[in-house]
């Protein structure tokens, strides 16, 4: 390990011993390759990301590939899940058609779960849709097909109408309400998907990661010590709002995506 | 302190390193390809299973209920026209009872007006008979009177009133003997 990637841990820096408090930056997302393949430098993230789709496929697959009519306790809880985005999100937000959704949708949802999740696997300890290059994926995915269905749906006019101009509003609107609306579709819409998932799990990577360190430089002197304790609830009270947050960025993710999916099913006015 | 590198400088956290983004289309592929293919067309067809069987537990209470029902409106319905039935029977036999009656009055109406006609009938032939008997014994008699009278001597009155008394006491002499004959 090169001394500019030291863990703060390992600093030996306290409070009163005339050195600062080591904050988080952003080589806190830095890691060195675990091995270099070709070109690609083969990092923990991208191991970690691997590993959270075995899982989502390995929980999925014990639970499903044998699935049975009067279910297991696994297959109870997976099911749970799926009917949560089946029902939830398809054919709440899409209706109907969402049945054809279902896969993606179940898809996008576990996969941004854990992967937001391994944030607090021990061990683990780093949001893997942290990395922008995640959630960037996944967004131009969605993306790729949001414009696939809009321009299937639609035809090329219609498309266009369909990404350009909403319905029902007074005639002189339209021409201040056509680029912003063509922009908000085409470039904000998949730019903010990527980037409300990474922001969040970046600044609540970032929020456990100053108090876990603030418990570790604090500590040394009495005065320090309670610092420290406050610290310490801090972080574990920011860790269990981690874990809400990551399944409400999944949900949130895997709603705008139906979201979009409905909107270019929709027919052109 | 921490101490970094100036040829070091890390990475804009907003820039995609393109590694990441085809381990992420590679992740969200290969979960939706199981999921697709394997994973979810299984458990649909679990859940559709077991959807059609609790409809069909429902759906055989549902027949059973209705045929009970059914079995219900007929038994009502029997009961009904059993009623009906039973009404109309009734109603027949007032209505028949009734005729029978009228019939009967009807009858015993005609009955009587026929003996009445026929008492009527015999009255006046006897009448008549007794007024052309009497018609003719009145001839008879007068007649028989007036050879009496002319026969005897007419100036006497006494005479004459004895002849009629004689000719009064030999009617009720003949009617006596008339009588006694019978």
């Amino acid at each position: 390990m090169t001394p500019d990637q030291t863990l703060a841990f390992e600093t030996d820096c306290h409070l009163f011993h005339d050195c600062g408090y080591p904050a988080p930056s952003l080589f806190s997302f830095e890691f060195e390759p675990l091995f270099t393949l070709g070109p690609i430098e083969f990092n923990k993230p991208m191991l970690m990301a691997l590993l959270g789709t075995v899982f989502v496929l390995g929980f999925f697959w014990a639970a499903f590939a044998r699935a049975k009519v009067v279910p297991g306790k696994l297959q109870m809880v997976a099911e749970m899940g799926y009917d949560f985005v089946r029902r939830g999100i398809a054919r709440e937000v899409i209706g109907k058609e969402g049945e054809r959704y279902v896969p993606l949708l179940v898809s996008l949802f576990f996969l941004v779960w854990v992967l937001n999740i391994w944030a607090v696997v021990p061990f683990g300890q780093i949001p893997v849709t942290s990395m922008i290059g995640y959630p960037v994926a996944l967004a131009l995915l969605v993306w790729v097909i949001y414009m696939t269905l809009t321009f299937q749906r639609n035809g090329f006019v219609g498309g266009i109408r369909n990404l350009c101009v909403p319905s029902g509003l007074p005639r002189w609107i339209y021409f201040l309400l056509t680029p912003v609306e063509f922009l908000s579709n085409v470039f904000v819409r998949p730019f903010t998907l990527a980037v409300r998932l990474f922001g969040n799990m970046f600044a609540g990577h970032v929020l456990i990661l100053v108090f876990t360190i603030a418990t570790w430089y604090t500590l040394g002197s009495i005065v320090g010590t309670f610092y420290s304790v406050t610290s310490l609830t801090m972080t574990l009270i920011l860790t269990g709002f981690e874990l809400f947050i990551q399944a409400l960025q999944a949900y949130v993710f895997t709603v705008l995506t139906a979201t979009y999916i409905a909107g270019a099913l929709e027919e052109a006015h | 302190m921490m101490m970094y590198l100036a040829s070091d400088e890390p990475q804009n956290p907003l820039l995609p390193e393109w590694p990441e983004i085809v381990i992420g289309l590679f992740c969200i592929g290969v979960i939706y390809f199981i999921f697709r293919t394997r994973l979810l067309p299984t458990i649909n067809k679990a859940l559709e299973e077991r959807r059609e069987a609790i409809e069909g537990g429902m759906e055989k209470a549902e027949a059973a209920e209705a045929e009970a029902k059914q079995t219900l409106e007929e038994y009502r319905a029997r009961l009904e026209e059993a009623r009906h039935e039973a009404a109309r029977l009734r109603e027949e036999a007032r209505e028949q009872g009734a005729a029978l009656i009228a019939q009967m009055r009807e009858e015993g109406q005609r009955q009587r007006e026929e003996i009445i006609a026929a008492g009527h009938a015999q009255i006046e032939a006897d009448r008549r008979q007794a007024a052309q008997s009497l018609r003719q014994d009145i001839g008879r008699l007068a007649t028989e009177l007036a050879g009496r009278l002319v026969g005897e001597s007419l100036e006497d009155h006494a005479r004459q009133s004895r002849v009629i008394d004689r000719f009064l006491d030999e009617l009720d002499e003949r009617a006596r003997a008339a009588e006694v004959a019978k």
